[in-house]
């Protein structure tokens, strides 16, 4: 038990300094990055839940998609870092303000006084041959499948959104375009000539 | 039976219907012989069926014809209810329309609206006829309506005249008012009794007399006597009397068949015959009756007056009429409906010979109606000359015309009369013979005797009109002078035994004297009213013939009088200033004050200046700034969790 | 051992540290979609959390929809971000403010 305690403990120190560095790094690839880290502490925290799939999937996507598209986009932006910081001191007291506050307030709630272990019993850890990916199968096919169809429009929304906001159609880019290359007549292209031998 | 009621009134309408919509395809002489034969076969039968009830005048024939709907128990319906009374106007209205049909052959020979025309007084036959037959108030009010509507169509017959679409929109408002107090009326009949129909309402008339209204809280009014008041006002309208009567003066702007027809010997006596038909509620009330009395003497007394002063030919006759229609009110008053009828019956004969010989007139003169620029036509109109003679005899009652009995009648069933105010009654119908007298013979000597002031090129056309005009007039002659010979069945007999309903207090027939007809004419003629006839006769042949100078050196005198009667006493000011100026008033302020300022103003702007004043405060807090918005959720935010915190129940 | 209580805490100090970045980054956009994820991890550890002391499978679905549409938004907010560069050629949270009153 002692063991569970010390690695949550860690994992969740680590979390905490990494997500303070997100939000207060000066460098935009540092706090990525930094992001990175807390994403991969969270997945840690979430496989001690027995939520290996999701705990997986969260390394895959954010890390392995999202992530990397926030550091494309980091890099491929011309952003003047110098002056991202200009205000940042000036904004710290607030920043800070709201911060206590909601964390005092939530802690308030969330505490032992509500959620500790005589209202919330430690479960009995799963066995080795429990599989956490098909239980969540089952519910995801079967009670929850019209909304896992929706989530799959909603990616595909989300794609072509993507795609069509940032695409730009240059005025000097050559393309083809195939319903006019279908409605070519012969006639309009090659003109047979008929003209008589030369007499010699 | 039924299919004789229904042909009586249907034939009409197919003949309205062939000439209104088929007219100008089938031509002229089509179109007026349609709707003639339509009257004509409602004529004839009519007189079939009056002739049955003579025989057997207790007869009552009440049947549905038609369910329109039910609702909730209620059963509206169209049927007839027939019986002398009954007989009696259909026999009337028939035979006059049939008279006028004929008479606009030669009338409106010229016209291009003739077809119309003739659709339109075949319509008013059949409306008029739906009217007297109905057997419930729903069907009454139809007819009301349904004649209201044709004769403003027909006194707007002539609409390219402004004159004309002035008069039509007049007697159309004015029959509004009256229309809405009988709609109020039989609103509350069908209140008290949930029926419609004429026999289950007098049947419950007793019970009704006992209860009352509070139509103002606190205030307990005899039900009767509301219902009876109300059902009067609609009368009123109709038929013309003071106030309501400033419409019928005005009708004259249509063509003269309908003033015969419709504005004389037919619509106008509609209210005369629904107040007779709903005696049986007006005897419950001593106080309807009084009112209806004192509205008929007004009527007829100070409508008579303004005939006087008269210069167009036409309107002395509505004066005429409208004084006559005051008698017919007088007699209605002292619950002497049988004689109202009887009056209502010679009135339409004479009345609508009047109207005709004056219309002979017309034609003869080229539509000129000032009888200022007539005089001396009797060598020239001998036909209409004669007849508009015995016309005016049985208006003035002279003995042994048709007009002497019923009016005779009625003076004399005023003076045995108790109700309140029947004294001043008969005083005002007594002078109204004097008056009378006076003004008929005033436009008799005025068109047909005394110097010639037409000019010349009019007086070289002056010729007798032709045939179909003098018929009717010389057939409607026949029946003014023989019409009142029925006085005895009709008000000493039992012909109205069961059509018509008198308690045995109030009625004053029974003290009446009636030996014969001959008798009856010598008592008459040593009363004052044929006295006071022969007087106003003479003053007449005194002014216009004898001393000519001498009228108008006493319309110099009397100026002040002969001004308020040329004002008709100031109706149509005190109308046009108080209703119509008031109205405008209202509107004015209204548009200004509450259209324009308050709910332009304030409300429909002034919400959007309010809207605008609120967001030009608001759009402040829009900074546009994501962190602002960002921190206002916050905020909202940790107002709930504190909330909660406060809330929450300890663990 | 620890209580459901100790991952609520963690999730409450991850969730406030998100929201306090959002005002401390005025300058940069990217910082801000970054300190939403970090929000996102916030609930959904507490999603999870819950689903295991309670041993009920439906805290992890609710975690499972999150992250597709986080993911959706992400990709979408990225692309406005991209086209806002190009217009504004800034990307900071100032220079944003057409909807201004």
């Amino acid at each position: 038990m002692l063991l569970e305690q010390i690695l949550f403990y860690f994992f969740a120190t680590v979390l905490i300094l990494s997500a303070t560095m997100v939000v207060t790094s000066k460098n935009p690839i540092h706090a990525t990055l930094f992001l990175v880290l807390a994403i991969f502490n969270s997945a840690i925290l979430w496989l001690m839940l027995e939520a290996e799939f999701l705990a997986i999937a969260l390394v895959l996507v954010y890390v392995g998609a999202v992530m990397v598209l926030f550091l494309f986009v980091v890099m491929m932006l011309d952003i003047d870092i110098a002056t991202m910081r200009a205000h940042f001191i000036r904004y710290l007291p607030i920043g800070l303000v709201v911060f206590i506050t909601m964390m005092v307030e939530m802690i308030l709630f969330v505490g032992t006084r509500y959620f500790g272990l005589e209202q919330f019993a430690k479960p009995v850890a799963k066995s080795a041959d429990y599989s956490n990916i098909e239980e969540l199968g089952q519910v995801l096919y079967t009670v929850h499948l019209y909304p896992f169809e929706i989530a799959a429009v909603i990616l595909l929304v989300a794609i072509i959104a993507a795609i069509t906001l940032t695409l730009r159609h240059k005025p000097n880019t050559r393309y083809q375009d195939p319903s006019h290359q279908i409605h070519v007549d012969p006639k309009d292209r090659v003109e047979l000539l008929k003209m008589p031998a030369e007499k010699l | 039976m039924k299919s004789v009621y229904l042909t009586l009134v249907l034939a009409p309408l197919l003949g309205a219907v062939i000439a209104g919509l088929f007219g100008k395809k089938i031509g002229r002489t089509l179109s007026h012989s349609v709707t003639i034969l339509g009257v004509a076969v409602s004529c004839s039968l009519s007189v079939w069926v009056l002739s049955q009830f003579i025989a057997d005048p207790g007869k009552v024939d009440n049947f549905t014809i038609y369910h329109w709907l039910v609702s909730e128990g209620i059963d509206f319906q169209i049927g007839f209810l027939v019986d002398s009374l009954t007989v009696l106007m259909i026999t009337v209205v028939t035979f006059v329309s049939l008279m006028v049909h004929i008479y606009t052959i030669g009338y409106m020979q010229d016209d291009p609206g003739y077809q119309r025309f003739f659709s339109y007084i075949a319509l008013f036959t059949f409306s008029m006829l739906m009217l007297v037959m109905a057997n419930n108030f729903l069907q009454l009010f139809f007819g009301w309506e349904a004649v209201g509507l044709v004769s403003y169509l027909l006194i707007g017959f002539w609409f390219q005249r402004d004159s004309a679409v002035y008069a039509n929109l007049k007697a159309f408002l004015v029959n509004r008012v009256g229309d809405f107090g009988f709609l109020l009326g039989i609103a509350a009949i069908f209140m008290f009794t949930h029926s419609l129909d004429y026999q289950d309402v007098f049947a419950q008339a007793p019970q009704l007399a006992l209860e009352t209204i509070d139509i103002i809280p606190g205030n307990s009014w005899d039900l009767m006597t509301v219902i009876c008041l109300l059902l009067f006002v609609g009368a009123m309208g109709k038929s013309a009397q003071v106030p309501l009567h400033v419409w019928l003066p005005d009708s004259m702007e249509g063509p003269t068949p309908i003033s015969a027809l419709i504005h004389a010997a037919t619509m106008v006596t509609a209210g005369i015959f629904m107040v007779a038909r709903m005696s049986p509620l007006f005897e419950w009330s001593e106080t309807a009756l009084a009112v209806v009395l004192m509205i008929g003497t007004i009527t007829s007394i100070s409508m008579g007056l303004v005939g006087i002063v008269q210069t167009d030919i036409k309107r002395v006759v509505a004066y005429s009429t409208l004084s006559q229609l005051g008698y017919m009110t007088v007699a209605l008053g002292v619950s002497a409906y049988a004689v109202a009828i009887f009056h209502l019956m010679t009135h339409a004969f004479f009345k609508a010979l009047l109207f005709l010989g004056a219309g002979s007139v017309i034609i003869a003169m080229h539509h000129e109606q000032d009888m200022r620029k007539m005089g001396g036509l009797k060598k020239y109109l001998p036909i209409t000359y004669w007849t508009t003679f015995i016309g005016s005899l049985a208006l003035i009652g002279f003995p042994f015309f048709s007009g002497f009995f019923s009016k005779d009648s009625i003076i004399e069933a005023v003076a045995v009369s108790n109700i309140w105010g029947a004294e001043f009654a008969y005083m005002m119908v007594l002078l109204g013979v004097f008056v009378t007298a006076f003004y008929t013979f005033r436009m008799f000597y005025l068109v047909f005797h005394g110097p010639e002031r037409m000019d010349h090129h009019t007086k070289a056309h002056l010729h007798e009109s032709p045939l179909v005009v003098t018929i009717p007039l010389i057939l409607l002659a026949i029946f003014s002078v023989l019409a009142g010979l029925v006085i005895e069945p009709l008000l000493f007999g039992e012909y109205f035994a069961t059509a018509i309903t008198v308690k045995p207090e109030h009625n004053v027939l029974q003290n009446l004297e009636f030996h014969s007809i001959i008798e009856f004419v010598w008592h008459g003629m040593l009363q004052p009213p044929f006295a006071l006839a022969m007087a106003g006769w003479f003053l007449a042949w005194f002014l216009y013939m004898k001393r000519p100078e001498e009228a108008e050196r006493n319309k110099q005198k009397l100026s002040i009088f002969y001004n308020i009667l040329a004002k008709k006493y100031g109706f149509d000011e005190f109308n046009a200033w108080v209703f119509a100026g008031g109205a405008r008033g209202i509107g004015q302020l209204l548009w200004k004050l509450g259209d324009a300022k308050l709910i332009d103003g304030w409300i429909v702007n002034g919400s959007a200046r309010l809207v605008a004043c609120f967001s030009g405060l608001l759009r402040h807090i829009q900074t546009g700034y994501l962190y602002h918005y960002a921190f206002a959720m916050i905020l909202g935010l940790m107002f709930l969790l504190l909330q909660i915190w406060y809330i929450a129940p300890a663990p | 051992m620890v209580a459901l209580s100790d991952y609520l805490i963690l999730s409450a100090i991850l969730f406030s540290l998100g929201v306090g970045g959002i005002f401390l980054n005025r300058k940069n956009i990217i910082v801000l979609l970054m300190c939403v994820e970090l929000i996102l991890l916030a609930v959904n550890t507490n999603f999870i959390a819950f689903s295991h002391y309670l041993s009920d499978i439906s805290g992890q679905v609710f975690v499972f929809f999150i992250l597709t549409v986080a993911a959706a938004e992400a990709a979408i907010g990225l692309a406005i971000l991209v086209v806002l560069f190009r217009n504004l050629r800034s990307i900071s949270v100032d220079d944003i403010h057409t909807m201004n009153g």
